[in-house]
């Protein structure tokens, strides 16, 4: 029992090294929110874009969506960082691992919200339109309020799931929680260090997966 | 083109045809509503009459033909086509309400985002619109709150703020319970009253008998047949009409 304790609880460990995993913290948060605005931003938008339906902007689309939700998030995180600078392009891991994420929330967002523009009923859009709203007009204020209403549960879901992988940064060295604490792991080799960024975890994402429960249960329509 | 407005129809639909793929649904329609008529459309189903309906906003794009609204041109290329749907009121069979929004926010949407008028015009007009359908009371209240009839009277009143010169009803209480029935056709009794052209296309006979000035019989993508109420229902000179009818009323 000692032992066990001494691994995964060490409190001198655990005292010397929680300022430096409450700044990894604060790096986790900020990636995270930044990632959460721009990779359902972007999907959003780039759903709006698809329901124009111009056959090639709609194919390049599905084509990003699809080979973003393809492929581990792990490899493209890999080869941005370490094959970017090859051709000039030299980006910080906190930058690298905020766009890789940002671009497969995207994708993932825009399947989601591209389903619920497609099951909104067409009987909306022709209300919408025969009272002179224009094709735009109505897909912002009749289509969309709507589609987003209906996939909110996926899309918080897909958000949690995807802001949950900053902790990959730490293959590239991004000063997060994880990133942190796998620093303090090595120079103390203990665990407890582990234990605290679990800790953090659980206390930064809790808040966001009861969150999700309170949008999903605040936007079910009235009397639907 | 300069016409008086007492000689130019609200809504002119000339050799209008519509086909769906190669499957042809309107073969010729002409009809001209005159100004505060009401012209009611009846047929078996598959006969046009909705899709006819839906050309006359171009929900549906004709195949080819004209439609006029007051002597203005609605079809064709070049047609600035929000500002000519906001002359053209329609009333949908399945109400079509925004879920997301209050009556009052279905009522308002297209006069602030398309007629660009301030939140408190919008909400006067809007106001105004609700009173005259009788919801008044149910203006904060969102469609899943109001039964079937509220609502479809909800989406007249959204029809009637943007003051259209002419409105089509595609069977307005078909999805309707029989009981709330009347209450929609009671308000487009005073719509009727109140100066505006209706085209309505429904199976409710007895307010057809009562309220319209002429019935237009369709079968085939057709008209094969049309007077005023009492001469078509009563005594229509067509086969195909005697033929609906009588399975009508069996």
């Amino acid at each position: 029992m000692d032992r066990f304790l001494d691994t995964f609880f060490n409190a001198e460990v655990l005292a010397r090294y929680a300022p430096s995993i409450l700044d990894g913290a604060l790096v986790t948060v900020v990636l995270s929110v930044l990632i959460v605005l721009s990779g359902i931003g972007l999907g959003t938008l780039l759903a709006c874009l698809r329901a124009y339906r111009i056959r090639p902007i709609s194919f390049l689309i599905v084509i990003y969506a699809d080979i973003l939700r393809a492929l581990p998030p792990l490899v493209v995180i890999l080869v941005a960082y370490f094959g970017l600078p090859n051709v000039g392009v030299v980006l910080s891991a906190s930058v690298v691992l905020y766009l890789v994420l940002t671009l497969v929330l995207a994708a993932f967002a825009e399947e989601i919200v591209w389903a619920g523009i497609t099951s909104t009923p067409q009987g909306q859009w022709e209300a919408a339109r025969s009272t002179g709203l224009g094709f735009t007009q109505a897909l912002v204020w009749v289509v969309l309020p709507q589609a987003v209403r209906m996939v909110i549960p996926p899309l918080t879901n897909r958000a949690i799931a995807i802001t949950k992988m900053t902790a990959l940064g730490l293959v590239i060295g991004v000063p997060d929680i994880l990133g942190n604490a796998s620093t303090a792991q090595s120079f103390s080799a203990n665990a407890s260090p582990l234990t605290l960024a679990a800790i953090a975890y659980v206390i930064l994402f809790l808040p966001f997966v009861i969150g999700s429960r309170w949008l999903e249960a605040r936007f079910a329509r009235p009397g639907a | 083109m300069a016409r008086s407005p007492e000689t130019t129809p609200t809504l002119e639909v000339r050799a209008l045809h519509k086909a769906f793929g190669s499957e042809p649904v309107l073969r010729g329609i002409d009809l001209s509503v005159a100004r505060s008529e009401m012209v009611f459309v009846l047929g078996p189903s598959g006969s046009g009459k909705s899709t006819m309906l839906r050309c006359c906003n171009r929900l549906e794009e004709p195949t080819s033909g004209e439609i006029f609204i007051e002597g203005d041109r609605l079809t064709g290329p070049g047609v600035n086509l929000n500002a000519m749907r906001q002359r053209v009121g329609m009333v949908f069979q399945s109400f079509n309400l925004y879920p997301h929004l209050t009556a009052m926010g279905n009522v308002t949407l297209a006069l602030r985002r398309v007629q660009k008028k301030s939140r408190a015009e919008a909400e006067a007009i809007a106001a105004e619109a609700l009173d005259k359908v009788g919801l008044s009371d149910r203006a904060r209240h969102h469609p899943g709150q109001l039964s079937g009839g509220q609502q479809q009277r909800v989406a007249i009143a959204r029809a009637l703020a943007l003051k259209p010169t002419v409105m089509l009803f595609d069977e307005p209480t078909s999805a309707l319970d029989p009981e709330l029935v009347g209450d929609v056709l009671a308000v487009m009794r005073d719509v009727k009253a109140a100066g505006m052209t209706m085209l309505v296309v429904s199976h409710e006979m007895g307010f057809a008998r009562e309220a319209a000035d002429r019935v237009i019989f369709m079968d085939g993508g057709r008209i094969v047949e049309q007077g005023p109420p009492d001469q078509v229902l009563g005594a229509p000179t067509h086969d195909r009409t005697r033929a609906f009818l009588r399975r009508f009323h069996a």
